[in-house]
């Protein structure tokens, strides 16, 4: 039988008892002691996408405005949101897939431009990205040694005398063991879990300092995601990565970032430390969103009212081709003013360690 | 200040009105109760088998499936690919197509108003189609391809009304069209659209309207809300609850989302590698597990709010069905296996208020043991 | 891919079909002189027109020349007429359609246009042209001609398969780790293709066969040499159908059409294998496991 479990996880994060208090910051150091540099950084980025349709017609998709995000070493940041919310632009625009249209992301403070060739690599030895679908991220035609092997060769982190142990390596890193059995497998030989560990390896094989998880548990099985998401904590805390992880799942998010990040409809709304963000949710979109995802506690625990009974309906995400003005949650939100759909308002930093951007607050309230 | 709002979260009161309460003349008469819940058996089915037939030898996706629905309940069907959900839906329908084959078991379905129940299994095609919209409906995952793309909402509406009561006129089959569409959420107005124009959530309650066009008794829902977002797939689901209570339709609605269904079902059976292996109230299934599989399920949900410890999911991958393991299927990943699990196929009993499939609950004197090993586990090393 | 391909009839067939042509074009000629001791060119003047006999197994032509032979080495000269003509028009479509899927923007706007350049122009008729113009080439330049002229079509398809791969996840993993557009395309999306280009060789090569069979029934072709179209060609000028030596006429028509045919059936289990939808359910095995259950439930209602 062979082994899917994820092994020796450093507990750090979780303990295994449920604390009685409210749980203390998980890095008291931060972020008010002197953060540390991000390794990665988007700073101010916009992306509009011009889409041409039929009879010459052209019209611009504004997936992303104006949005902010750091990474750093040994922290994993969610980004929350719902289809069309631009999480996934944002990590395309860090993987360089697109050149922004204003703003720029910065590693270790520099910019970082359109890339080719060598200079592509070199940024690709330092990011890189695990996908949405291992159905679709790995080759069906290569095996798990093809992936590895190219990993490797391509950045010259093994020559040939040390290239089969480095493999059998990457595979212990993911758990992927005993991992004579797996070296040799094609892709549909292996469930979505593994998949998604092959991809991981892969990812890990060139040595990266940041890596980007692109919704990286939604396609698998239920009772894999866990796993997935116990490997990549105990390699944010073995190997002091960056993470960010990109979830429409917030409880998901929870259990595995340190900072949570909101968006919806190509804007950053609220972000902040994980447990204020679930616990003390100030933006009314991240309020719609607790309280849309399952909670089965909240249901069941004696006195709890039905979860549904007060459900009304709030509409939709706008069309990105042509966004409501101002702060784009506006029409569906319940305290819309004038300002709302006016401008979107500048971010709030409030003294928890959130920051939002909402005309609820003012602004500038501590900044 | 900021920390008015912080208190009690409000929700979002949309600009999309309220659900006038209009739902008579869509079922004809008045449910029998206000919850819709009654004893009586609406679905009983019992010892279902469907095998994917091949040259390689066939495959059981559902095998020895038993479970009753009654009238007006939500029953969740729980689990993850490859356990055999889907296949059970279509077969339920009598919509499963070759190499599906039902081969044992029966389906005993007893409509309003007839006097014994029916066994669909045995059904004619011509009968079944009777049935089907009238009695019973179907909502798939995706909604694009329940809806035709090339139709207007409305025509489709009226194709389905008058393929039930030729007598109605285009009028009051317009008419209908109109209330079903309120009666989920959406505008008169939105029956002159395509499919296509309607974003996901849109035609996924016009696919529940038109499933509940003819007043079933029964909907059965494969993973409806799985392809659309969380805060839509809330309005979805609050809705279908609501026109639960009014109407009183039971539902069977499968998904892999236990802490959805948890939410929503009053019942529910969890299914692995084509078998039910625990069957119970859903309070009862998320506070008191029994089969260790739906342990390890339940604990695969990282909680929302409550304290965050480490979970660890069920380690190892679903069997593959075309060479299933000996005795209990979920033996080689289960954490409490014992000497019987991987000779002795354990049968579904009744323990307690549930049903379950194990061999740790079917007594003899291993009980005690496994089960003290089991609430040492629970209580986490 | 190739085992399962073999398991289907259909495949079988055309494969043991196609094969029997590439071996009758390989040692064909030698089998006619060695074991039958005929040529094609030979003229036997004591058996002129003469139907199928033990001498001349398919006959003889009006001015005496044995079909049999003339059918065999027909068969080496049009297959590699045929042969050239899929390879070059393969090969550049390959070229010309994945260079432009995968590298989009001008070039992807340069080679379209050539594309259609070539897709527009009336190709049997410049081939027509052309190969008058260089009369005397035999089956390779033949081929040549035709390669040249009739890769448009198939590029396209690959274009737009290209296309399609070159945004799935797998391709833009492989890109994240710096690896070179050559090995992209050569490593990761051609083995995609590999169904596609396989159909479009097998087509290009019946299609090649059929051009040179035309320019050579049209007369544009070495008169000296010896094909299918040349045979087809000559008994029409001999009137054998008018004087109803079908000995003549049928064999090469019939070898062409089986040829097609074979071909055709390949790429039928080609498209299943890709197209799973096309692959129906073993009704047989449907029905027995049916009439099972229904025995069972008799059985058990008594």
């Amino acid at each position: 039988m062979l082994s899917d479990t994820d092994g020796g996880v450093d507990a750090r994060r979780h303990p295994e008892e449920p604390d009685a208090v409210p749980e203390p910051p998980r890095h008291p150091e931060e972020p008010d002691a002197v953060p540390e540099p991000p390794v990665l950084e988007a700073a101010d980025v916009t992306m509009h996408f011009t889409v041409r349709g039929g009879l010459g017609r052209t019209s611009t998709v504004k997936a992303l405005e104006h949005a902010s995000l750091r990474l750093r070493r040994g922290r994993i940041v969610a980004l929350v949101g719902e289809s069309g919310s631009g999480k996934t632009t944002l990590a395309r625009l860090f993987a360089l897939m697109y050149t922004p249209t204003s703003g720029e992301i910065r590693l270790r403070g520099e910019p970082v431009g359109p890339r080719r060739g060598r200079a592509a690599r070199e940024y690709y030895s330092e990011v890189q990205m695990v996908f949405q679908d291992p159905f679709a991220s790995l080759n069906s035609m290569h095996t798990v040694r093809h992936n590895l092997a190219r990993a490797l060769r391509i950045h010259g982190r093994a020559g040939r005398d040390d290239i089969e142990e480095r493999m059998h390596a990457l595979l212990e890193r993911v758990s992927l063991t005993p991992t004579r059995d797996f070296i040799g497998k094609l892709p549909h030989e292996l469930s979505g879990g593994q998949r998604q560990r092959v991809a991981i390896a892969r990812a890990l094989a060139v040595g990266p300092k940041v890596v980007l998880g692109d919704e990286p548990i939604s396609m698998l099985d239920v009772s894999m995601r866990l796993d997935i998401l116990n490997l990549l904590a105990r390699l944010r805390d073995e190997e002091d990565l960056a993470l960010l992880y990109i979830t429409h799942d917030i409880a998901g998010a929870r259990y595995l970032a340190e900072e949570i990040h909101v968006m919806y409809a190509g804007q950053m709304v609220e972000g902040g430390p994980t447990e204020e963000i679930i616990q003390n949710p100030q933006h009314p979109y991240t309020r719609l969103l607790l309280g849309a995802s399952p909670d089965p506690a909240r249901t069941l625990t004696p006195g709890g009212s039905s979860v549904f009974a007060d459900v009304e309906d709030s509409g939709e995400p706008p069309n990105l081709t042509d966004p409501p003005p101002g702060c784009r949650f506006h029409p569906r939100c319940p305290f819309a003013t004038d300002s709302c759909r006016r401008a979107f308002p500048a971010r709030t930093e409030l003294p928890t360690g959130q920051w939002v951007h909402c005309w609820l607050y003012p602004s500038g309230a501590s900044t | 200040m900021p920390g008015d709002h912080g208190e009690t979260p409000p929700t979002a009161r949309g600009n999309t009105g309220e659900t006038p309460p209009t739902a008579h003349g869509i079922t004809g008469e008045t449910p029998p109760t206000a919850r819709g819940i009654t004893g009586e058996t609406l679905l009983d089915v019992r010892g279902l088998t469907v095998e994917y037939v091949s040259e390689q030898g066939s495959v059981r996706a559902c095998d020895d499936v038993s479970f009753t629905v009654r009238r007006g309940e939500i029953l969740g069907v729980a689990g993850e690919s490859g356990s055999g959900k889907s296949t059970l839906i279509t077969a339920l329908t009598r919509l499963e197509r070759p190499p599906a084959v039902t081969t044992a078991g029966e389906i005993l379905f007893r409509p309003r108003g007839a006097a014994k129940p029916v066994d669909l299994v045995g059904l004619l095609e011509r009968d079944l189609r009777k049935l089907r919209w009238r009695d019973m409906a179907i909502v798939l995952q995706s909604a694009m391809n329940a809806l035709n793309p090339v139709m207007r909402l409305e025509a489709q509406f009226t194709d389905v009304l008058r393929e039930h009561d030729c007598t109605l006129s285009r009028r009051t089959a317009r008419e209908r069209t109109a209330e079903l569409l309120t009666l989920v959420g959406l505008t008169a107005g939105q029956a002159n659209r395509y499919p296509h124009e309607l974003s996901g959530g849109t035609r996924q309650r016009a696919t529940i309207a038109l499933a509940l066009a003819c007043g079933p008794d029964l909907v059965v829902m494969d993973e409806p809300t799985t392809a659309v977002d969380v805060v839509m797939q809330r309005q979805i689901l609050a809705n279908l609850l609501r026109l639960r209570e009014r109407l009183a339709f039971a539902v069977v609605f499968v998904t892999h989302d236990l802490s959805l269904l948890v939410e929503l079902a009053d019942r529910i059976a969890i299914m692995y590698a084509g078998r039910i292996v625990e069957i119970g109230t859903a309070a009862d299934l998320y506070h008191h597990p029994r089969h260790p599989y739906t342990e390890g399920l339940r604990a695969s949900f990282p909680p929302l709010r409550e304290p965050v410890r480490r979970l660890s999911g069920i380690p190892g991958s679903p069997p593959d069905l075309r060479d299933p393991p000996p005795g209990c299927a979920f033996h080689p990943r289960c954490p409490q296996r014992f000497a019987p699990c991987d000779s002795v196929l354990p049968v579904l009993g009744p323990v307690g208020d549930q049903q379950v499939a194990c061999l740790l609950h079917t007594g003899g004197p291993t009980l005690g043991h496994a089960r003290k090993e089991r609430t040492d586990d629970a209580l986490g090393h | 891919m190739v085992r399962r391909l073999l398991k289907d009839w259909k495949v079988r067939l055309g494969v043991a079909v196609f094969a029997a042509f590439c071996l009758l074009a390989l040692l064909g000629p030698w089998l006619t002189s060695a074991l039958l001791h005929q040529s094609p060119t030979r003229l036997d003047l004591n058996a002129v027109s003469s139907p199928p006999s033990s001498k001349h197994l398919l006959g003889t032509t009006a001015s005496g020349q044995d079909v049999l032979a003339q059918l065999v080495t027909g068969t080496r000269e049009s297959m590699l007429a045929g042969l050239v003509a899929s390879v070059l028009g393969t090969f550049i479509a390959v070229v010309v359609g994945v260079t432009a899927g995968l590298a989009g923007g001008i070039v992807d706007s340069a080679l379209t246009g050539l594309t259609n350049v070539f897709l527009t122009m009336p190709g049997f008729a410049l081939i027509f042209v052309i190969s008058g113009y260089t009369r005397g080439g035999g089956p390779v330049v033949i081929g040549i001609i035709i390669g040249l002229f009739g890769w448009a079509g198939g590029t396209r398809a690959l274009r737009a398969q290209a296309m399609s791969l070159r945004n799935r996840e797998f391709v833009l993993a492989m890109r994240m780790l710096g690896e070179s557009r050559w090995r992209l395309a050569m490593s990761e999306v051609l083995p995609h293709l590999i169904g596609w280009i396989s159909a479009m060789f097998l087509g290009g090569f019946v299609g090649g066969v059929l051009a040179e069979s035309g320019l050579a029934f049209l007369g544009v072709s070495d008169p000296s040499t010896v094909s299918w179209g040349i045979m087809i060609s000559d008994a029409q000028q001999g009137n054998a159908l008018i004087s109803g030596m079908w000995w003549w006429f049928a064999p090469p028509g019939l070898c062409i059409a089986l040829l097609g045919a074979s071909v055709a059936l390949i790429n039928f289990g080609v498209d299943e294998i890709s197209n799973p939808r096309l692959r129906g359910a073993n009704r047989a095995l449907v029905k027995r496991a049916q009439e099972a259950s229904r025995a069972k439930e008799v059985s058990h209602a008594r």
